[in-house]
């Protein structure tokens, strides 16, 4: 029997409820106001006072009110269908939802009931088996979905039945299972998971070693990150976040792609909903809303439900990892999810760390971070959780509670760098300031090695120290003027331009220039390093500049042209006849 | 004032404080209105029995025994076609003396638009002003706002620009408006005639500051009506947002909440995000565009409350008054319309992005021999041009008080380019260059230049 409590207190979207029955931390309840159902989490309970966080709106809700427990913690359904899917914080599903107004208490199914999936067994009668394991799978879309042991099975079950290949629906039976005493369990295609536990139906979590492409080269050249690696994207607002994040998405070497759109912008979801059904996956070719999930939980949405919406798309993302897939979860922006950790922790009076955020928000975030990673699974296979979060700090200041926190956990950092936006150097990374601690990985090392090139990892080191030197020679020539400095420092500072213009800056909007396979990034390097590393001789530094503009006009113009086409080669061709002109023996 | 007939009456105030009252009272919901000493309340929080109400003029003289009525409904609008043309208080109680308003009584501050159901925003709004058609182009259903210093005439240029543009309607939010300006307003509007397209919305600073909280709610919800029931094209007008987000730190701190940066609640970016998000393009045509002010204190754009509107909004246009030009000019560094790239090139002429860009990275090119004039380097002959270049374009295309077409603009943007620099300078595609550079000028000129330099 569910527990049941009486509405007591009201302060906006907190509820005090008061109740003699048990209930549990993070347990979810119902609150009846009238015709709507309000959905709440129990965040504190004191006594006989339980405190819960309403995920709507409580407007007109009265002292008094009827409350039923669930029994359960903020859970998500678990099965084919996810995919293509756009859901709220909460997995209800958007598309089905009447109305152009998001109605109160409207939760709707996130998985469709009455669909049937070709499902082909993948184990037999007789066999061992435990929560995670793959039973069967289906396509869902371009990918093989697996059919695992429910995740909350505790210990071995022998397989009783596994069905045969045929339609079934997600609620049908298509396993029994035993263990030991207990009588026979049915295992459908569908589960739920509380979103606040972390799914570790896997048998361990290696160290990250390969690199994961995002055709950004400012990421994959100078601070790679790894399948199952985390990164964080810190900038004050314009500099470019949420541009990049969207750029990784539709390029990134990804089976599956979540992306957390969590208390920003709604018409940047909607560029999503426009253009992922159209756009195509530059590796495969689908489209690219086919391996896409969006959970959306705009800012003008309910607080509460922001707070669940990044754990409902980190759960999601980890249910396919176990499937052996590789995932990319982004959350733009994870300061929005402090935010509205920062209103429940005010709303109860709790003592208030920095910025009035709670004490224990490094804690949460670090958490929440963890959960990404490398896996191996039970049988032998990998998967895997990218994930990158941004992070919109408070005027800009990187001095502040939520980058530091991350900080402390994330292993790649891309800076945005205001400066850089205003002067149109997108993407605005920082080269100096951002890194990655799995370039110092052996495994990642290695990795380089093997698939890029022996001589990678010493072409990389040289261009950040080009981009050192050339930023201290502009300093220079700030501070003494462009004659009062040697030409030599005009060239060092036009050698990193290049490297800047080229390298470094990307538009996001040109078709080819988007998106850089590691091949073509390591061509460009190379060519770019050829140039860096000639010694030229100006009389003027007037010459200086404008020979290092036309030269980095025709790289530019290479890396506007299709790879190794004809007009690639016709710039390439110009670019060496310039070198030619220039060259000292 | 509304009569209630049949509501029970309470005398019995337990706790004053400078912005809210508690009393012992049953049945009250969350958000619901009373009156308190005749003055109009908001539940603001309720324990047990013990509601609190924050009053919005204000609790100065409120006795323990003031009558206190509970009117059973949140804070709504009488919406109807009567909208049209009128000027209204916080409340939306007339305040031009004319009728009182007739429509549908409807709540305000209601939910938010499915983002499924949500189209992506599409159609040019042209203003004639080119700091904005030009370089900042605007689009239908977005959200932006003006970032000015409180001595710069950022009313005027608001209601120019509404008026300019073909809105249905035009809703305007006064928060905190001086009686000048209110009068400003009201005047220009129906000097232009345009008073059918009108609804306004007016807090001045005669009246209480809490009572503007309720002024961009009550704007949106009559921009939704409009929008979403005859699909028009709404523009809403929010003018001074940076004293609105002050009246919420105030009632913050006055209710003993944590303050968190600058001493505004917490909450300051969900507060906020609820009322710039409204802004929306329909499916069926209907659009609600939001132009706000928020003003700034010495021009620092690191204060929470244009920081935080930063992050929410899809862009700021940034006003500065130039010293070279003595004018108000758009700054085209610091402003940005981060949905200009639906339309331009699209809806405008191809050479549209290109002009764009290229006049503001020459602009930039001046902006450093300035700095190296300053610092009392020599300038070399390529800075004196582009140094002449920014001072017409800053007069010609920057400065608010111009009103042109887009294609003007294009044009005056090729003829400065061609009077100062050469083709190759510009570095603007070749087939653009052949289409539109005026024919026969840059020889002539740049030619001229270089000769007076050697
Ligand atoms: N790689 C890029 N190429 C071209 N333009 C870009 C690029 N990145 C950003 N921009 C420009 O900068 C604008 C702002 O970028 P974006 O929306 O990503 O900023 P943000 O950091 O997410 O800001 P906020 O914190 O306010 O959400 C874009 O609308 C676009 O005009
Ligand atoms: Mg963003």
């Amino acid at each position: 029997m569910a527990s049941k409590g009486k509405v007591k207190g009201i302060i906006a979207n907190l509820v005090i409820v008061e109740t003699d029955e048990p209930v549990a931390q993070n347990e979810i309840c119902m609150i009846l106001h009238g015709e709507v159902k309000l959905m709440a989490e129990v965040i504190k309970i004191m006594g006989n006072l339980v405190y819960v966080q309403v995920f709507e709106s409580t407007r007109g809700l009265k002292v008094g009110t009827s409350v039923d427990f669930t029994g359960k913690m903020l859970e998500v359904e678990l099965g084919p269908g996810i995919l293509s899917r756009n859901y709220d914080g909460l997995q209800n599903n958007l598309d089905s939802m009447e109305g152009i107004f998001l109605k109160r208490g409207n939760y709707t199914s996130p998985l469709d009931e009455n669909k049937e999936w070709d499902y082909k067994p993948l184990v037999e009668p007789g066999v061992t088996v435990k929560a995670g394991d793959w039973l069967g799978e289906v396509k869902e879309n371009q990918i093989t979905h697996k059919i695992m042991v429910p995740f909350s099975f505790e210990g071995t079950y022998i397989v009783k039945t596994n069905v045969s290949k045929g339609r079934y629906k997600i609620t049908d039976c298509i396993a029994t299972l035993e263990n030991g005493s207990d009588s026979l369990q049915n295992v459908t295609m569908v589960q739920k998971w509380p979103v606040k536990i972390p799914l570790k139906s896997y048998k361990h979590k290696p160290r990250p070693f390969k690199m994961l492409e995002t055709g950004v080269r400012a990421i994959d050249t100078l601070n790679p990150i790894t399948e199952g690696g985390t990164g964080f994207i810190p900038g004050p607002f314009g500099c470019g976040k949420t541009v990049l994040q969207h750029a990784i998405s539709k390029q990134a070497e990804a089976d599956i792609v979540v992306i957390a759109a969590c208390g920003e912008r709604a018409n940047e979801v909607v560029e999503i909903f426009k253009e992922f059904p159209e756009l195509e996956d530059p590796r495969t070719g689908n489209k690219l809303m086919e391996r896409t999930t969006i959970i959306a939980n705009t800012s003008n949405m309910p607080v509460a439900a922001r707070e669940a919406s990044v754990y409902t798309a980190m759960t999601l993302a980890e249910y396919y990892r176990n499937m052996g897939l590789k995932v990319l979860l982004l959350a733009d922006s994870t300061s929005r999810w402090a935010q509205a950790l920062r209103e429940m922790s005010n709303r109860m009076e709790e003592l208030p760390g920095q910025d009035a955020f709670p004490v224990d928000l490094p804690v949460i975030i670090s958490n929440f971070y963890s959960r990404a990673g490398f896996v191996e699974l039970h049988n032998g296979t990998t998967g895997s959780i990218t994930f990158l979060g941004t992070v919109s700090p408070a005027g800009g200041n990187l001095k502040e509670p939520v980058t530091e926190g991350t900080q402390k956990i994330a292993r790649c950092f891309y800076a945005l760098s205001q400066q850089r936006a205003d002067s149109k150097r997108y993407p605005a990374i920082d080269p100096i300031d951002s890194y990655s601690k799995y370039s110092e990985y052996e495994g990642v090392i290695r990795y380089l090695k093997e698939n890029v090139s022996d001589l990678w990892l010493d072409m990389v080191s040289y261009t950040k120290d080009i981009l050192k030197k050339g930023r201290e020679a502009q300093e220079q020539i700030n501070i003494l003027g462009d004659d009062g400095v040697p030409v030599h420092h005009h060239i060092l500072f036009w050698k990193s331009e290049v490297i800047d213009f080229v390298i470094l800056q990307q538009d996001a909007f040109d078709p080819i220039d988007q998106m850089t396979p590691m091949e073509r990034q390591k061509y460009m390097l190379g060519k770019v390093l050829n140039i860096v590393k000639m010694n030229f001789d100006f009389e003027k530094f007037e010459d200086v500049s404008s020979y290092f503009r036309t030269v980095i006009n025709s790289l530019k113009q290479m890396n506007y042209s299709e790879f190794q086409s004809d007009q690639f080669h016709r710039y390439e061709d110009e670019l060496e006849s310039l070198i030619g002109e220039k060259k000292v023996a | 004032m509304e009569k209630i007939a049949f509501q029970k009456i309470y005398t019995k105030i337990s706790k004053v404080t400078k912005a809210t009252c508690s009393l012992i009272a049953e049945n009250a919901g969350y958000e619901e209105l009373a009156f308190v000493h005749k003055r109009l309340a908001q539940v603001v929080k309720i324990i047990d029995k013990e509601v609190t109400l924050q009053v919005f003029a204000g609790t100065e003289g409120i006795p323990t025994n003031a009558e206190v009525i509970f009117l059973g409904r949140p804070p709504s609008l009488r919406i109807g076609p009567d909208l049209e043309g009128r000027f209204l208080n916080a409340y939306g109680d007339p305040i031009d003396g004319g009728p009182e308003l007739t429509g549908v009584e409807t709540e305000i501050g209601g939910p938010s638009v499915n983002p499924v159901r949500r189209e992506q925003p599409s159609q040019l709004i042209s203003t004639g002003i080119s700091g904005i058609d030009l370089n900042n182009t605007l689009v239908t259903g977005q959200k932006i706002p003006f970032f000015a210093n409180p001595d710069q005439p950022y009313n005027q240029i608001m209601a120019m620009l509404a008026l300019r543009t073909k809105a249905d309607k035009i809703i305007l939010g006064g928060m905190g408006l001086s009686n000048d300006d209110y009068l400003f307003f009201k005047n220009t509007f129906e000097n232009a005639g345009a008073l059918e397209r009108i609804i306004a919305f007016i807090n001045t600073t005669e009246d209480p500051p809490v009572e503007r909280l309720m002024v961009p709610d009550m704007a949106l919800a009559a921009a939704e009506y409009y929008a979403t029931n005859f699909n028009q094209k709404v523009m809403v007008l929010l003018t001074d947002m940076t004293l609105y987000a002050d009246v919420l730190s105030i009632v913050s701190n006055r209710m003993e909440q944590i303050p968190s940066k600058d001493s505004m609640p917490g909450s300051l970016y969900s507060d906020l995000a609820k009322i710039y998000e409204k802004a929306v393009q329909f499916p069926d045509g209907g659009s609600i565009t939001i132009i706000a002010v928020t003003t700034l204190s010495g021009g620092d754009i690191t204060h929470a409350i244009p920081d935080n509107t930063g992050y929410i909004t899809e862009g700021q246009l940034f006003l500065r008054r130039d010293t070279d030009v003595g004018k108000v000019v758009i700054d085209p560094f610091r402003s940005l319309s981060r949905l200009k790239q639906l339309v331009i090139g699209k809806q405008t002429r191809e050479d549209h992005p290109q002009v764009m860009n290229t006049a503001i990275r020459l602009f930039a090119d001046a902006a450093n021999a300035k700095t190296k004039q300053e610092n009392g380097f020599d300038l070399t002959e390529y800075d004196d041009r582009t140094l002449k270049f920014a001072l017409e374009y800053t007069e010609q295309l920057l400065a608010v008080d111009e009103n042109l077409t887009i294609n003007d603009m294009l044009d005056t943007g090729w003829n400065l380019f061609a009077s100062h620099f050469s083709k190759s300078e510009v570095g603007i595609r070749e087939n653009l260059l052949e289409k539109y550079w005026p024919n026969g000028k840059e020889s002539e000129l740049v030619n001229i230049a270089t000769e007076s330099n050697s």
